[in-house]
């Protein structure tokens, strides 16, 4: 109901009619067609998308940022354009959880027409793919993308050859300067015809087995039986999955051709499939790639990013980076930022101003600290939400949103990946680790990228122990930003819980270590256009899992305060903050982290900014909240993610943990008398 | 002890017993599936390399080891043949049948060494390792080696990718490690950098241990540079196109 609603309010404000439903009496009379975007990681999928829709997918120099499908919409003369960005993906039968969603999207809902993008600069490794989709026989254009890059790299495509030799629309685009986007749009909107194009031959081994299954294959199914044959072939569990509720009946014989196919490879079929349809690829780029010129000096970003990934140069690099975060998040954002807006905004101005107002307008102290309150939801809620919380996390997903796209992730992944094998991870986890430091519900989500549900467990688990959200990041440097010392006391302590739970964690959760292997894209000077773009798609996301939570919290505090069961909570949490040397004042801020970790870092920051507390609780207060709880948002996705009771056993590990180490990290710097 | 000197009967009735092993997992074989005829058997069982009970067949200790250097000429062989002299599936099986009885102990090892110590034959089934593959042996003039083993500014094609586990060797390809593929091998810490086709890809130790590449020519500079400095400090950009 309220995304129907939502649907027409958009149309009415982008000058769209209808509803988008068929038959809808305010619809024009437009053809709509689904066009699905598919391609491996990398290739500038989301940039055609952005070019193609004019809206929003995050776009990144990261293989694996689109985890969702994003949908968009475009218009070339009478058809409407349904576009769908899928998540990257190397093959038919899915490598990771993502990959799956894109085969999903083949298997049950295909589109009018599929679109495969593939960097121009590897045709060659990527034309396999193009040669699936034509061998599941569904409508088929391919886009030749990034053909900028592959002209500077010396490497130039016969586009017209290869669309003879494959028989399909094949269009050259450069999505991050709009080439050639003009002509996809056309290709899009013209007929979408099955291509007839030649398919590959297998060994015969398989060839007879492809046969026997198909033969078996009744059902009438999204893709050729041909091309799911293969699927099962290759022991693919989506395939299965379809053939199980349609041809339940040939699964047990099915099962058994394939099990005789594999006793030819001991290897696997993988790779003698996977070798056929190179071979057939190899033919196919030979004919249609011509080498040109060849830039002979490396360019600077060639040259920077070879040092970035030097075991020696990229420390300097690396450390340059985490100041640069600093800079934007602890001193841009923490410090600039929050003065400005909560001291200044709301301190001087919106805080009086709403007061006297409510206290007018609701002349009842009950009612009008419901809005004015030391709880208000304006007062409180509002001003957490918008002057602390959404400075800080807006600052790190610019710098975040700027790593992604000049292609320094990949390289951070491959200098981490020795340290990370010890926390039984690949290099690959730093980017939901990384992102984590902006927003731990939302990197959760994106643990996805990660191959194994050993390494999405143990990412968890970290995400929600030992990374603190930028919210507790600025609000960290801004308490500490006096206390040098405590500062490095923090980092220590929060680094080495990280490294022994994490290797703890990893030597106790079953399960072999997952290898490591990524494509490291060339460095890309971000553009501003995109930076912002993302920067406002995360903020959004943010917003909306934010802001009614912030508001949620002062509601149900006012309850609280209302029904007196408020303070008898607050006061059955005193015994434990004592025991970390902490004022009484600090429960609340632990009872708000448990609702939104950003809300209870910014609590505390409240209560431990206002003085009259020494240097050592500063620091055992701050461990301990950086390390307690994953908040109730994160908690909800680690539930949705990972199932109910892993999430469950991530937290009842994680409230004695975080509490153990403050206790003793007390213990230890009192007996010590360090000053701080 | 003195070198046996089977006959070409006897070898293979040996070889049957160890892949009767590798399939079934049995470590004995009927003696009427033994390959080769009765003079065979009756070779092997003066040599001392079977014991047979009840009409069935298993190797003795010395038996082990004689069937395990027979099985490594054989698959050695054909990896020489589809590595480097690029023998197709049609003729590699009465080709390498051949060459394996060439392969005498001593040579075998040289082979092993030349061609980077390969753990898998071209069909997957694991090689019996020899003493070069547990000393570690390198030779200059390799044609073959692992990616593990090649120094930064090392340059070859892709020749093959051996996966123990089912789901990596297509990933490998998929990231364009495609046999045939020229690479470069840029640094090898902290983890393994290539220049891989137009792009570049890295991966952890493990994976370069089982990435096998037909190396081109060899730069003579990086021979010569101690092996720790070629690894940890120089950055060799440009040295391969050079050489182009």
């Amino acid at each position: 109901m309220t995304a129907r609603a939502l649907q027409l309010l958009r149309g009415i404000v982008t000058g769209r009619r209808g509803c988008g439903c068929e038959a809808c009496p305010l619809a024009p009379a437009l053809q709509t067609r689904t066009v699905t975007l598919f391609g491996s990681p990398n290739v500038g999928k989301s940039a055609i998308f952005n070019q193609l829709t004019g809206s929003y997918a995050v776009v990144s120099n990261y293989p694996g940022t689109t985890v969702e499908v994003t949908r968009g919409r475009a218009r070339v003369g009478d058809v409407l354009l349904e576009v769908l960005d899928s998540p990257g993906a190397y093959s038919l039968a899915p490598f990771s959880e993502e990959e799956g969603v894109s085969q999903q999207l083949l298997l049950d809902d295909p589109p009018d027409l599929v679109l495969h993008v593939v960097e121009a600069k590897h045709l060659r490794r990527m034309l396999p793919l193009t040669l699936q989709l034509v061998e599941a026989e569904i409508p088929l254009a391919l886009d030749v993308n990034i053909v900028d890059e592959a002209a500077r790299a010396g490497l130039a495509v016969d586009v017209a050859a290869l669309s003879r030799e494959l028989r399909l629309p094949v269009v050259a685009t450069a999505a991050a300067t709009g080439l050639g986007i003009e002509q996809l749009r056309a290709v899009l909107a013209g007929p979408a015809p099955v291509p007839p194009g030649t398919s590959v031959a297998y060994p015969q081994a398989i060839e007879a087995a492809i046969a026997q299954i198909a033969a078996l294959l009744r059902a009438r199914y999204r893709i050729s039986t041909r091309s799911l044959a293969l699927l099962l072939l290759l022991r693919d569990a989506g395939a299965r999955e379809r053939v199980r509720a349609a041809d339940p009946g040939a699964l047990a014989e099915i099962e058994r051709i394939v099990a005789e196919a594999s006793a030819h490879y001991p290897q696997g079929v993988a790779l003698p499939i996977a070798m056929a349809r190179q071979e057939a690829a190899d033919r196919v780029a030979g004919r249609v790639l011509r080498k040109t010129e060849k830039r002979i000096r490396p360019s600077l970003a060639e040259t920077l990013g070879r040092l970035a990934v030097h075991p020696v140069a990229g420390l300097p690099i690396l450390a340059g980076v985490i100041y640069l975060m600093y800079l934007v998040v602890g001193r841009l954002g923490a410090g600039v930022l929050v003065d400005l807006l909560d001291k200044r905004l709301f301190g001087h101005y919106v805080n009086p101003a709403v007061t006297a107002f409510f206290q007018r307008l609701l002349p009842w102290p009950l009612w009008s600290s419901l809005f004015v309150g030391d709880y208000g939801v304006i007062t409180l809620g509002a001003r957490y939400a918008l002057a602390i919380v959404l400075p800080l996390v807006g600052a790190f997903f610019v710098v975040f949103a700027v790593l992604e796209d000049s292609g320094y992730l990949p390289r951070l992944a491959l200098l981490v990946d020795r340290v990370f094998k010890r926390l039984g991870l690949s290099g690959r986890a730093v980017i939901p680790l990384v992102l984590g430091l902006g927003c731990d519900t939302m990197a959760t989500l994106v643990t996805r990228v990660l191959e194994t549900r050993r390494e999405r467990v143990l990412a968890t688990f970290l995400l929600a122990l030992a990374i603190p959200c930028s919210a507790q990041l600025g609000v960290i440097l801004g308490l500490l930003s006096s206390h040098p010392l405590g500062l490095l006391i923090w980092t220590g302590v929060v680094l080495t819980v990280f490294l022994v739970s994490g290797s703890l964690a990893a030597h106790l959760l079953p399960g072999e270590a997952s290898r490591f292997y990524l494509e490291i894209p060339p460095l890309r000077t971000p553009l501003v256009r995109n930076v912002a773009r993302k920067t406002y798609a995360r903020l959004k996301w943010y917003a909306a899992e934010v802001i009614p939570l912030f508001l949620l919290v002062s509601v149900v505090i006012w309850l609280g305060e209302l029904t007196h069961v408020f303070p008898l909570v607050l006061a059955a949490l005193h015994p434990l903050v004592h025991a970390l040397g902490l004022p009484s004042a600090a429960a609340d801020s632990f009872l708000f982290g448990f609702i939104r970790r950003d809300y209870g870092a910014a609590r505390l920051f409240e209560v431990l900014a206002g003085g009259g507390i020494s240097g050592v609780s500063l620091v055992v207060a701050t461990v301990t909240i950086t390390l307690f709880v994953p908040c109730l948002a994160q908690f909800l996705v680690m539930q949705k993610e990972r199932g109910l009771r892993t999430a469950l056993a991530v937290t009842s590990v994680i409230l004695p943990l975080a509490f153990g180490v403050g206790y003793v990290l007390n213990l230890i710097l009192t007996a010590s008398q360090v000053r701080i | 002890m003195p070198e046996l000197e089977l006959s070409e009967q006897a070898e293979e009735a040996l070889a049957s017993v160890w892949s009767e092993r590798e399939t079934s997992g049995r470590g004995e074989l009927a003696a009427r599936e033994l390959a080769g005829d009765e003079a065979a058997r009756k070779e092997l069982r003066e040599a001392g390399l079977i014991a047979e009970s009840s009409g069935m067949v298993s190797l003795t200790e010395a038996g082990e080891a004689e069937a395990a250097a027979i099985i490594r000429r054989e698959r050695l062989a054909e990896r020489l043949l589809t590595d480097v002299l690029g023998v197709g599936e049609g003729l590699m099986a009465e080709a390498a049948c051949r060459f394996e009885h060439v392969l005498r102990r001593g040579i075998d090892d040289q082979v092993c060494t030349l061609l980077g110590h390969p753990r898998v034959c071209p069909h997957g089934s694991p090689i019996p390792p020899g003493a070069c593959c547990r000393a570690g042996a390198n030779a200059a003039g390799k044609v073959v080696s692992a990616l593990a083993d090649l120094a930064p500014g090392q340059t070859g094609v892709i020749a093959y990718i051996q996966g123990r586990r089912r789901d990596l060797v297509p990933r490998l390809l998929a990231m364009g490690a495609v046999p045939g593929t020229p690479v470069t091998l840029r640094q090898r810490f902290p983890s393994f950098v290539l220049d891989l086709g137009n792009g570049q890809v890295a991966v952890d130790a493990e994976t370069a241990r089982d990435i096998y590449v037909q190396l081109k020519a060899v730069p003579p500079a990086a021979l010569r540079r101690p092996r720790w400095l070629a690894r940890r400090f120089r950055l060799r950009r440009g040295q391969s196109k050079r050489e182009r």
